[in-house]
């Protein structure tokens, strides 16, 4: 119940009613885009975004700039690893 | 999937799990009792025992299955309102999957399907106002439920109902909050949890700002924290470090999807339909004040308590059932007398073993996938 899926919006399809269809996995779905509209965000500027869908609405738009950094310190968390990894070896 | 995949990948996990390692023995506790680490959110809970997280991590460090599954937390006599509104000959009555297996009294909502009665599951709020559109002679009653995460899709199937005239269509809310919840669970006696877990996709409704009585208060460090294997992991890496360096504060994980302030397009409907209920009933945790939200004066005429006659709400559980146990993290779950014998996901006593989010279920399903998890890593 708490689960949702990232999903692209492709197209308004009712702007009266907030719905737009999305590719979720290669699947089309109408979903409800009320959840996501904003001062920053008009039905325009959604489309191409990714979004959270969860029971039927887009609750969030997906930060890229945010997903990367995500990444990036989980990279580093690894790099960090390699490291010590690196310093134990040449003291042996 | 875009922003699925890349959070799944086996070889970072690996090196996480060193870090966490490390950081655990560095990580001291009285009495050599092991860390305790509360996911509150069953999202959570599915993806550690899907993914054999709890099998990974070091035994020192213990997950505390929380409170945050909606539908395991339902007291039985919620389900005997929900079979007494579905008995209608009139009613449609329409609920997400998971709430279909939960035992009431007497019967699930299943056995009541089976018997005859027009019971149907449905992917989301819209959908069952839809049937009750198409259905102008049927009252269609959705049964609502779930934290914060569920309340702006039924709030805005509400509106959209009043919107379009669509005067048959009911919802039974039985929508929950979080942070009364959260409270309850840090004053429940005997509780010795060092950090949270936080929910994510309750967070992206809500945003981080009311998790800061736990840091402040309670001295206890909140991650919120993404549904993926690398968030999780991510997640207690950043717990652990605060608990090294004596820290308690609110982090996020998250940040893809959830800011500080929540999402005020999400938070305007819920404000717009619903108002605080004075309590709510809690199996397991009893009856927590303002913990639970109902339809507001405005949308009365969607509320399902104001047109059919319900029963007051008690909480009795199968007294062979220890899932109140289970949910305050007092027992494992399969330490309660009937895990995996009179009570299973096939035929579940409790509504731990319902859903897929509930920690016993969760852990009957995934508890075995260890052997095979070692072989991917």
């Amino acid at each position: 119940m708490c689960l949702g899926v990232p999903a692209q919006i492709k197209e308004i399809v009712d702007m009266d009613n907030q719905m737009a269809m999305v590719d979720l996995s290669g699947v089309s779905r109408a979903v409800n885009i009320a959840c996501v509209l904003s001062d920053t965000n008009s039905a325009e500027t959604l489309i191409g975004q990714w979004v959270l869908v969860h029971v039927g609405f887009a609750l969030s738009v997906v930060d890229e700039e945010e997903a990367y950094k995500t990444l990036k310190i989980l990279d580093e968390i690894g790099e960090l690893y390699a490291t010590m990894e690196d310093l134990k070896q040449g003291e042996k | 999937m875009k922003y699925v995949d890349e959070f799944r990948d086996p070889k970072q996990a690996k090196k996480i799990l060193l870090e966490i390692d490390k950081l655990c023995t560095e990580i001291v506790l009285p009495e050599d009792r092991p860390i305790q680490i509360m996911e509150v959110c069953g999202g959570h809970t599915h993806s550690i025992f899907r993914y054999g997280l709890n099998q990974l991590l070091p035994k020192k460090l213990e997950f505390v299955h929380g409170p945050g599954c909606p539908v395991c937390v339902l007291p039985r006599s919620v389900v005997d309102n929900c079979i007494r509104i579905a008995e209608n000959e009139d009613v449609i009555f329409t609920t997400f999957g998971d709430a279909m297996r939960v035992p009431g009294s007497e019967k699930s909502l299943l056995d009541l399907k089976a018997d005859g009665r027009d019971i149907r599951m449905v992917y989301s709020p819209l959908d069952a106002m839809t049937i009750a559109q198409n259905n102008p002679d049927k009252r269609v009653v959705f049964f609502g439920l779930g934290f914060e995460t569920t309340m702006p899709s039924t709030a805005l199937s509400i509106m959209q109902a009043k919107k379009l005239g669509v005067d048959n269509f009911y919802l039974f809310c039985n929508h929950i909050t979080i942070i009364p919840t959260i409270k309850a669970v840090l004053d429940s006696p005997g509780m010795r949890i060092d950090g949270f877990l936080g929910p994510g996709h309750v967070s992206l409704i809500i945003g981080t700002k009311p998790y800061h009585f736990i840091a402040d208060e309670y001295q206890k460090p909140l991650v919120a924290a993404g549904f993926e294997p690398l968030d999780i992991l991510q997640s207690v890496w950043m717990i652990l470090k605060q608990l090294k360096n004596g820290e308690a504060k609110v982090e996020n994980q998250y940040k893809r999807l959830v800011n500080d302030n929540g999402n005020a397009s999400a938070l305007s409907p819920i404000a717009e339909v619903f108002e605080l209920r004075e309590f709510f009933e809690w199996r397991g945790l009893g009856s927590i004040n303002h913990s639970g939200v109902k339809i507001n004066d405005k949308y009365r005429q969607y509320d399902a308590e104001a047109v059919f006659k319900l029963k007051e709400v008690t909480v009795t559980d199968p007294d062979v059932c220890q899932c109140g146990e289970v949910l305050k993290g007092v027992l494992k779950p399969w330490q309660c007398k009937v895990f995996g014998k009179e009570c299973t996901p096939e035929i579940p006593l409790g509504a731990l073993m319902v859903s897929t989010e509930g920690a016993c279920s969760a852990h009957y399903s995934y508890g075995q996938n260890i052997d095979l998890i070692n072989q991917k890593l």
